[in-house]
């Protein structure tokens, strides 16, 4: 395919979830009335998201396959020459498989949404919403100037923090202003970091920057840069200790916001530590590095105990409040695979970016399933601490359930398992300048979490898909998996075995273009 | 002076601007006399008409190359300069009190004030900061700024047998007058040492000043600078602005954070810049440090701010245009250690072009608010989303404009235009100040947006059936709590005040999407 065609493709693809949001407001045209005013705008949103699903399938297609670490499908122009900030928007290796996972889960979200919409006000301004959050999402994937990786970084708090505030569950005001709240104070640091870098260097643009790799930068402002944007990332990935947002706003956010918090927006913070951190300050990046694989692995096992104990009988612990803490567990894996600075840790962090986005997107939509067919996410609610018996319940959804743990504890051969070894293998060696008994040690440390992480999702399947069939007095007869789930459950588990079989059709693309940022010969 | 033609020819349309303002509020003030009661109205609309041709008259000056009353004799110093800051500011005096007579219109005719001296204080005022700008000697800037001053004093107290009114106009006058004295010391020391009132004159006559006399005249530049660092509610001379706020009509404090504001910028741009080049060591530091000390009082008290007090919605505004002022001020300290001093100050005109329309549209809607709750207090907008859903979107918008947080794409350009200056002229500190400051602002600025689309929390405990029916949440409400919720909805709104909101936002979302027009000013020379 052509350049100027590969060119179109993305624009469209950034611009039509804003086209589409802006429209869910308006009236519907004649002709697309539907059943009624919700039935047609949740229609619309499906229309929109797939067919920036189907845009991105075939940019993927059309994507140059020879050579991903360069930049395609390229536009550059020039938006305010006072301040040299350009539209500069592209795809390479390591964008692109995000770019197709958001299209995907957003898709995934709006079919989901339309035969069960959440409680709150009316679906207009939710898939207004929902829309306008994939057009940050999408923008800060594609987004080639520091600024305007900024802005779209932005635009995705305030439709996030209205799915929360307006259709979330209990709680939701609070963990909703605490949402917006800690990653704004995050992300103005983080303005701040990419202005020193952006006015140092003379130019905003990450290409160019990513080319110099750190020359012209003295190592203060490098590491002044580093600490000061990934502080912004830190927040939203979420690190260790700046997580203490994430579990309230997954246990109030409704089943769509859990999948797209976690499976897209807390990407965000990773890539940027990947996009701009690693090439744009090398220096400051190995000075820093070791306190970032510190505090990843204490996220790994933060995470891990955190769960354990959520999981213990009698803790009451909510079962998303849980998938959200195993987030932050798994997130620390993809930091630690960054914070090696070897291609082998980065390629690892960025396969398990995707793994950690289908695996708990799927987590979250089960879990949402079970909430809404017992009413709780309570683990001791369900049937009063002997176990949910959703195996004799409901097989099918006990069946994915278990899936979805297996997968995500990383069970060899499917996608959560390479992402992790790659990072612990990058841990194992290290890169130039990093003491490597240290990160012998962090590699252990997050060896034991791994056994954490699978102990306690275990532990999850026992009390949720087993117990006495069936339950005495709560003998509750539901649906199991619905046509319409199953729509939108299938694709991730196809994906998940996929990416576990098959993992080289990710990392052939991410390989090259890691190896270009981390600038070492291949 | 020897005049050689007697009579100096005059061009009109470069004065245009400020004449029509000032000659409309004659107008209005004849007209008043002979206008029957129910007819008072009309003369509002007089003022409104004579704004847009004074803004019309702006531009057949485009060029900005128009100068008058020039001096024949000696230098090429003229006392008028239509150059392009001038227009720029002009731009923003005039479009700032046009917004503020929108929504004065029916505020005038609520509050009881009387139509013709308000609308004639307002004019009078508008006229003499469109005329700051241009002024390129000190009597001119002296007279100018006081013709901006004194009759807002009166436009304070304007609200009749209202305590605070009173009380705040006093406090405003006391404080300004001895600003005023103050600064004409310092003007008659300057003119002492360099002999002549025009700035450029004065710009060269201060590089070989009598050495005698140099104390003399960096003490006359420190005090006149004062009187501008009082109009523009910098710290130390910030203590007037809340009480004062709160004491005048809205539509007066509106005004005053916006244009009296603007004013005090371009004479304290115009005298620095213009007139005090040589002395940038001084000022240059002096600013900074007044830069620094502003934003922060503003910020610190503006999170102060108790929700549920009476007016701590207009109070709030009032402390963060306090600190808005602090970013104003860091272009203006930045030039005093700029080589080229007339390209760094652009950032100040941009900032206060973006803060001009977002403020006033805040204080549109807490107009639009102030109707039905008399005492506005933040907590009264909790929910208006659900009464007056464009009404909150545009207070969302001009509250995240004000915090540079998109969508308010223009406040955050707006910002870092000023901070670029303040790291290129290496005020390290300063930029670093700034920055804590911007993100201490983000949590009231927050937290009042959040606010606005909050649910009600008694529609919450009563109806959770009657939330998930609609979103038209104002609906089902029992009658009794029906005076709380539809309060806002049930008053309509009058026309020029929604005028007044709509042209606020479209301008707010014209220069989100289009930054360039307003920041080409932070690039380039203006004069």
């Amino acid at each position: 395919m052509n350049d100027t065609a590969m060119q179109a493709l993305l624009v469209a693809i950034v611009l039509l979830p804003a086209a589409g949001s802006a429209a869910a407001l308006l009236p519907a045209p004649p002709g697309l009335r539907g059943r009624g005013p919700d039935q047609a705008v949740l229609r619309h949103g499906i229309t929109v998201s797939g067919l920036v699903l189907l845009l991105s399938i075939v940019l993927a297609a059309g994507f140059d396959h020879d050579r991903p670490a360069s930049m395609q499908a390229t536009t550059d122009i020039s938006w305010i020459p006072a301040l040299d900030i350009r539209i500069h928007l592209g795809v390479d290796g390591i964008s692109l498989p995000l770019l197709v996972l958001t299209a995907l889960l957003t898709f995934l979200c709006a079919l989901y949404t339309y035969f069960r919409m959440p409680e709150g006000p009316g679906p207009r301004a939710f898939v207004a919403l929902l829309l306008l959050l994939e057009f940050g999402m999408v923008g800060t994937f594609v987004a080639l100037d520091l600024i305007l990786f900024f802005l779209a970084f932005e635009v995705v708090l305030i439709p996030m923090y209205f799915l929360i505030a307006r259709w979330g569950g209990e709680g939701r005001e609070p963990a909703a202003f605490r949402f917006i709240l800690f990653t704004l104070l995050g992300s103005a640091v983080m303005l701040l970091g990419l202005l020193l870098i952006g006015l140092r260097a003379g130019t905003f643009d990450m290409v160019e920057l990513a080319a110099r790799h750190g020359d012209g930068l003295s190592h203060g402002v490098q590491v002044l840069a580093v600490l000061a944007i990934g502080l912004g990332l830190a927040v939203k990935a979420p690190m260790w200790p700046f997580h203490s947002w994430l579990p309230d706003a997954h246990t109030a956010a409704p089943t769509v916001g859990s999948v797209l918090l976690a499976g897209v927006l807390l990407k965000m913070g990773t890539y940027g530590f990947v996009r701009i951190l690693l090439p744009m300050a090398p220096d400051g990046m190995r000075t820093l590095a070791p306190y970032l694989a510190a505090f990843a692995v204490v996220g790994i096992l933060y995470g891990s105990l955190a769960c354990l104990s959520l999981v213990r009988p009698g803790a009451a612990g909510d079962l998303k409040r849980l998938i959200a803490y195993s987030s932050i567990g798994h997130m620390g894996f993809v930091l630690l695979g960054i914070a090696t600075l070897t291609a082998t840790g980065v390629n690892g962090a960025l396969f398990a970016n995707i793994a950690h986005g289908l695996i708990t997107g799927l987590l979250f939509f089960l879990v949402g399933a079970v909430k809404e067919r017992y009413g709780t996410a309570n683990l001791d609610q369900f049937a009063k601490g002997t176990g949910a018996a959703l195996y004799g319940n409901a097989p099918r959804l006990g069946g994915l359930l278990a899936f979805g743990a297996v997968a995500s504890l990383g069970l060899p051969g499917l996608a959560g398992f390479w992402g992790e070894m790659l990072a612990l293998f990058g841990a194992f060696d290290p890169g130039a300048g990093l003491s490597r008994p240290t990160y012998l040690v962090f590699m252990s440390l997050a060896g034991l979490g791994t056994v954490l992480t699978a102990a306690y999702l275990l532990l999850v399947v026992r009390r949720v898909c087993m117990g006495q069939h069936p339950a005495p007095a709560a003998a509750v007869e539901f649906a199991d998996v619905q046509a319409h789930e199953f729509a939108a459950w299938s694709p991730l588990v196809v994906l998940t075995v996929l990416g576990g079989l098959w993992p080289a059709a990710l990392l052939s693309l991410s390989d090259p273009a890691v190896h270009n940022l981390l600038g070492g010969p291949r | 002076m020897s005049a050689s033609p007697l009579i100096q020819s005059v061009d009109w349309a470069a004065v245009a601007p400020p004449l029509i303002v000032a000659a409309a509020g004659l107008v209005v003030l004849v007209a008043e006399l002979f206008l029957p009661e129910p007819r008072k109205p009309l003369l509002g609309w007089v003022s409104v008409g004579g704004l847009v041709l004074a803004g019309l008259s702006l531009i057949p000056l485009l060029d900005g190359d128009r100068t008058t009353f020039c001096l024949t004799a000696g230098g090429k110093d003229c006392s008028y300069v239509a150059d392009h800051f001038t227009l720029a500011v002009q731009f923003l005096v005039i479009g700032g009190a046009l917004l503020t007579a929108l929504l004065s219109i029916h505020a005038v005719e609520e509050a009881r004030m009387p139509a013709g001296e308000f609308w004639f204080l307002l004019l009078s005022s508008a006229a003499g900061a469109a005329l700051l700008p241009a002024s390129r000697d000190l009597a001119t800037l002296v007279v100018a700024l006081e013709v901006t001053s004194l009759p807002a004093f009166a436009l304070v107290g304007l609200r009749r047998g209202d305590r605070l009114s009173s009380e705040a106009a006093l406090k405003f006058f006391l404080s300004s007058v001895t600003a005023t004295a103050v600064m004409l010391l310092g003007v008659s020391f300057v003119y002492a040492a360099t002999g002549s009132l025009h700035l450029g004159a004065i710009s060269r006559g201060l590089d070989h000043v009598d050495p005698r006399l140099v104390t003399l005249a960096h003490i006359g530049a420190v005090l006149t600078l004062v009187g501008f660092a009082f109009k523009l509610a910098a710290v130390p001379f910030h203590f007037w602005v809340p009480d004062t706020y709160v004491g005048a009509p809205l539509p007066v404090a509106a005004y005053l954070s916006v244009v009296g504001k603007a004013a005090g910028f371009s004479g304290l741009i115009v005298i620095t810049v213009l007139g005090f080049g040589p002395y940038a060591h001084v000022w240059g530091a002096t600013l900074a440090v007044l830069a620094a000390l502003t934003m922060t009082a503003g910020n610190v008290a503006a999170l102060r701010q108790r929700p549920a007090n009476a007016h701590s919605a207009v109070r709030l505004l009032a402390w963060s245009s306090v600190g808005q002022a602090g970013y104003l001020l860091v272009p203006l300290a930045a030039a005093g250690y700029d080589d080229k001093p007339q390209e760094v100050i652009g950032a100040t005109i941009a900032y206060a072009l973006m803060y001009a329309a977002v403020n006033l549209g805040a204080f549109a809607v807490a107009a639009l608010v102030g109707r039905a709750h008399p005492a506005n207090r933040i907590t009264d907008y909790r929910a208006l989303f659900s009464e007056r859903p464009l009404a909150a979107l545009s207070l969302g918008f001009f509250l995240l404009c004000l915090a540079g947080l998109p969508p308010g794409v223009i406040g955050l350009f707006a910002k870092v235009a000023v901070f670029r200056t303040a790291v290129d002229a290496g005020l390290g500190w300063l930029a670093v100040v700034m920055a804590v400051n911007v993100v201490v602002a983000l949590y009231y600025y927050l937290q009042w947006t959040a606010l606005l689309f909050a649910r009600r929390e008694p529609v919450e405990a009563a109806g959770a059936a009657g939330a998930a029916g609609g979103s038209a949440a104002g609906g089902p409400v029992p009658a009794a709590s029906a005076d709380a919720t539809g309060a806002v909805a049930a008053l309509p709104v009058p026309i020029p005040l929604t005028a007044a909101i709509v042209t606020a936002l479209g301008l707010g979302v014209v220069l989100s999407g289009a930054p360039e027009l307003v920041l080409r000013f932070a690039t380039g020379t203006l004069f």
